[in-house]
């Protein structure tokens, strides 16, 4: 979250250098094509196009009913798509049946079958695909250690606790080394400590084994750790597709700004635009704004500037810098939470703005405080136009 | 602790109602035609002795147990009076009986089970419908439509299929069939509670790992309801060793099955002590598969919690 941090490079440099969707003769892996699932009159999945590659780490995000699980569920094959082509390796899978498919799925609920114990539930894909037994118990053994399970091998689901039943089940759904694995809310029913150790776990594993990795969750922060790129889906539709930091630092539309982290969103209106920077009319200051992310509104357009908390600064007196946008306000109310203070100020035009600052000294004496008269500032480049 | 006094109390009254209906419409029965079961016949009313008679005191005690014998059970023993091969057959026909309505059974329960959730209890309705009209009406009503110039026959001849009627009625397939009809709710009814409960993502997780659909019905979901076919076995399989009306209304003369002989031996011969001793050995008979019954059932209860 450190903000300021130069833009274009990205967080955890090693592993983000891969980004085959930036290389146009690479080949994707899964190719959703003008895919439209609808139940009844209800549209699931409304006319979404979508390249997945190899090795990829790939998070859909969105809220519950947005259509994410829909579009998994028709990788997997239990859906069949109303309209568009399905693609897995230049193959078109739509009309392939689900055990047929070169993919695995990890569910939200597990579904361990009760009645064998940990070990039968592990081999029961490689005994499908009439794997010798010499090799099915290798396998399974190297699934049970992977997962670090091998203490538990005969005991029946009923007899391990949540992180244990999750593990049994990821263990199964990698087991047959599927081309994608898919990962339904695959840490939902953990508690926050163990979901975030297993965030870890699972890239490590995404990275060793070498598969591609295609997870459905609402939770932002975990979509922000483990994906390459990300997914933000809104009412069946696809409202970006990005890596992580471009989806939080240049956020498409108002709403993958608003749902992916803590925004202000400012209403304006262009007066001009160049290649250079954009400036905007609006009601929390009588002098123009300058932005120079997000280009692409004209003069005359209605746009909102979407600026992260953390990005803004502030003070007791007028900035000295004159390139900076700055508009005042009253400290309304400021909230602790230990490594950062959240100030909420109300400005004239009835706007209340939340600025964070990191509380970098002891907060004993704070230089700022309720009903204080303060200045906001902010970078031209902090802010991003959206017209969406 | 007056508090786990009364509660203590409360506990008992509650589980002493159903104890002392058991103890008075159960125990006390059971002890009185096992008591006969050890008498002798007598041209007497009641028709049998010896009687406890109070007024002789612990001398007519004494007398009435030197009275009392297992003649009676060696007499139901002997093979030449057929009551042996009227056991052996009843529990031939209450587990032939019992297969048929699992075939039958478990295809209903699993339709119903997979129907949409909003005509389930319809389904279930049309289930125990049946039971709205008489036990013996309704077994009646299979003279009807299986006698020679019954529904069955004359609708077969008319279409052709038959130039003469199907001998049925009085025959062992009869009795099948009234068993089937008869029973087919107390199959119906747990196993379509046991596939109810089945999770269908586990059939999409069976589907997922390489799993075809008719192997993932046996890998899975006919496990799964082991404990529905096992209740709904033995819930048809109990009554129908002892089952008396369907084999005399349907079954013919060769139909043996021991409620029948049971019931000759109380009305045609008016043997009560041998008739009692009758019951005595299908009680100890069925004694078997109701224990393995409660097994199932405390097992379920366990798996439950």
């Amino acid at each position: 979250m450190a903000a300021e941090k130069p833009r274009n490079q990205t967080i955890g440099a090693v592993r983000r250098t891969f980004a085959p969707w930036t290389d146009p003769d690479k080949k994707p892996l899964i190719r959703f094509e003008n895919v439209v699932k609808r139940f009844g009159d209800f549209t699931a999945v409304d006319n979404v196009s979508l390249d997945i590659y190899e090795r990829e780490f790939f998070a859909l995000l969105g809220p519950s009913g947005c259509g994410k699980t829909t579009l998994m569920r028709m990788l997997a094959g239990f859906e069949q798509p109303t309209q568009g082509r399905l693609t897995l390796a230049g193959a078109d899978i739509s009309e392939v049946p689900p055990y047929r498919r070169p993919v695995n799925m990890m569910f939200q609920s597990y579904a361990l079958f009760p009645h064998m114990n940990v070990m039968d539930n592990i081999a029961f894909g490689l005994k499908q695909d009439k794997m010798p037994k010499a090799d099915i118990a290798a396998r399974v053994e190297e699934m049970l250690k992977l997962t670090k399970l091998e203490t538990f091998a005969k005991r029946k689901p009923h007899q391990l606790s949540g992180g244990q039943r999750q593990r049994v089940a990821l263990a199964r759904s990698l087991a047959k080394r599927p081309k994608v694995l898919l990962l339904d809310e695959p840490l939902g029913a953990l508690d926050k400590k163990l979901r975030e150790e297993t965030q870890f776990e699972l890239m490590d594993l995404q990275m060793d084994l070498g598969m591609t990795f295609l997870i459905v969750t609402h939770d932002q922060e975990e979509a922000m750790t483990v994906a390459d790129r990300i997914a933000v889906m809104n009412h069946g539709v696809l409202m970006q597709v990005a890596p992580p930091s471009e989806i939080y630092e240049q956020p498409a539309t108002r709403y993958v700004a608003d749902f992916i982290g803590e925004v202000n969103l400012v209403e304006g209106k262009v007066i001009s635009a160049s290649s250079e920077e954009t400036r905007l009319t609006s009601p929390i200051t009588p002098h123009p704004l300058h932005v120079t992310q997000g280009l692409d509104a004209k003069p005359g357009d209605e746009a909102c500037i979407a600026i992260r908390p953390e990005k803004l600064r502030i003070s007791l007196d007028p900035p000295a810098d004159t390139s900076v946008n700055c508009f005042e306000g009253e400290i309304w109310d400021i909230g602790y939470l230990g490594d950062l203070s959240i100030y909420h100020v109300e400005l004239a035009c009835g706007q209340r703005i939340k600025v964070s600052q990191p509380n970098l000294s002891r907060v004993v004496q704070r230089p700022i405080t309720w009903d204080d008269k303060v200045w906001v500032t902010f970078a031209p480049h902090a802010g991003v136009v959206l017209t969406r | 602790m007056p508090m786990a006094g009364e509660k203590g109390r409360g506990r008992l009254f509650v589980i002493a109602v159903p104890y002392l209906w058991l103890l008075a419409l159960f125990l006390a029965p059971f002890l009185i035609v096992f008591k006969i079961s050890l008498s002798q016949d007598a041209v007497a009313q009641p028709p049998y002795t010896p009687l406890l008679d109070f007024s002789q005191g612990w001398a007519g005690f004494v007398d009435f147990l030197s009275g009392l014998s297992f003649d009676n059970y060696l007499y139901v023993l002997d093979f030449s009076n057929e009551f042996i091969e009227a056991y052996g057959s009843s529990l031939v026909i209450a587990s032939i009986s019992t297969l048929l309505l699992l075939l039958v059974g478990y295809p209903i329960a699993y339709a119903m089970a997979r129907a949409p959730r909003s005509i389930q209890p319809t389904l279930l309705m049309l289930v125990i419908l049946p039971f709205w009209t008489s036990f013996l009406i309704r077994v009646y009503a299979w003279i009807g439509i299986l006698s020679p110039e019954g529904l069955l026959n004359q609708g077969l001849m008319a279409l052709g299929v038959i130039d003469e009627p199907l001998e049925i009625l009085n025959t062992d397939i009869a009795v099948y069939i009234g068993i089937v009809y008869s029973y087919l709710p107390f199959m119906v009814l747990p196993l379509y509670s046991a596939l109810e409960k089945l999770d269908e993502t586990l059939l999409e997780a069976a589907a997922d790992l390489g799993c075809p659909p008719t192997k993932a019905f046996w890998t899975i979901t006919f496990p799964l309801s082991l404990p529905g076919v096992a209740a709904g076995a033995l819930l048809c399989f109990i009554p129908a060793v002892g089952e008396f009306v369907i084999p005399d209304l349907l079954g013919g003369s060769n139909t043996l099955m021991i409620g029948k002989s049971l019931w000759t031996e109380f009305t045609v011969n008016r043997s009560w002590t041998v008739s009692s001793a009758v019951a005595v050995l299908l009680l100890l008979v069925l004694v078997i598969p109701i224990v393995i019954y409660q097994n199932i059932q405390q097992r379920e209860l366990e798996a439950g919690k």
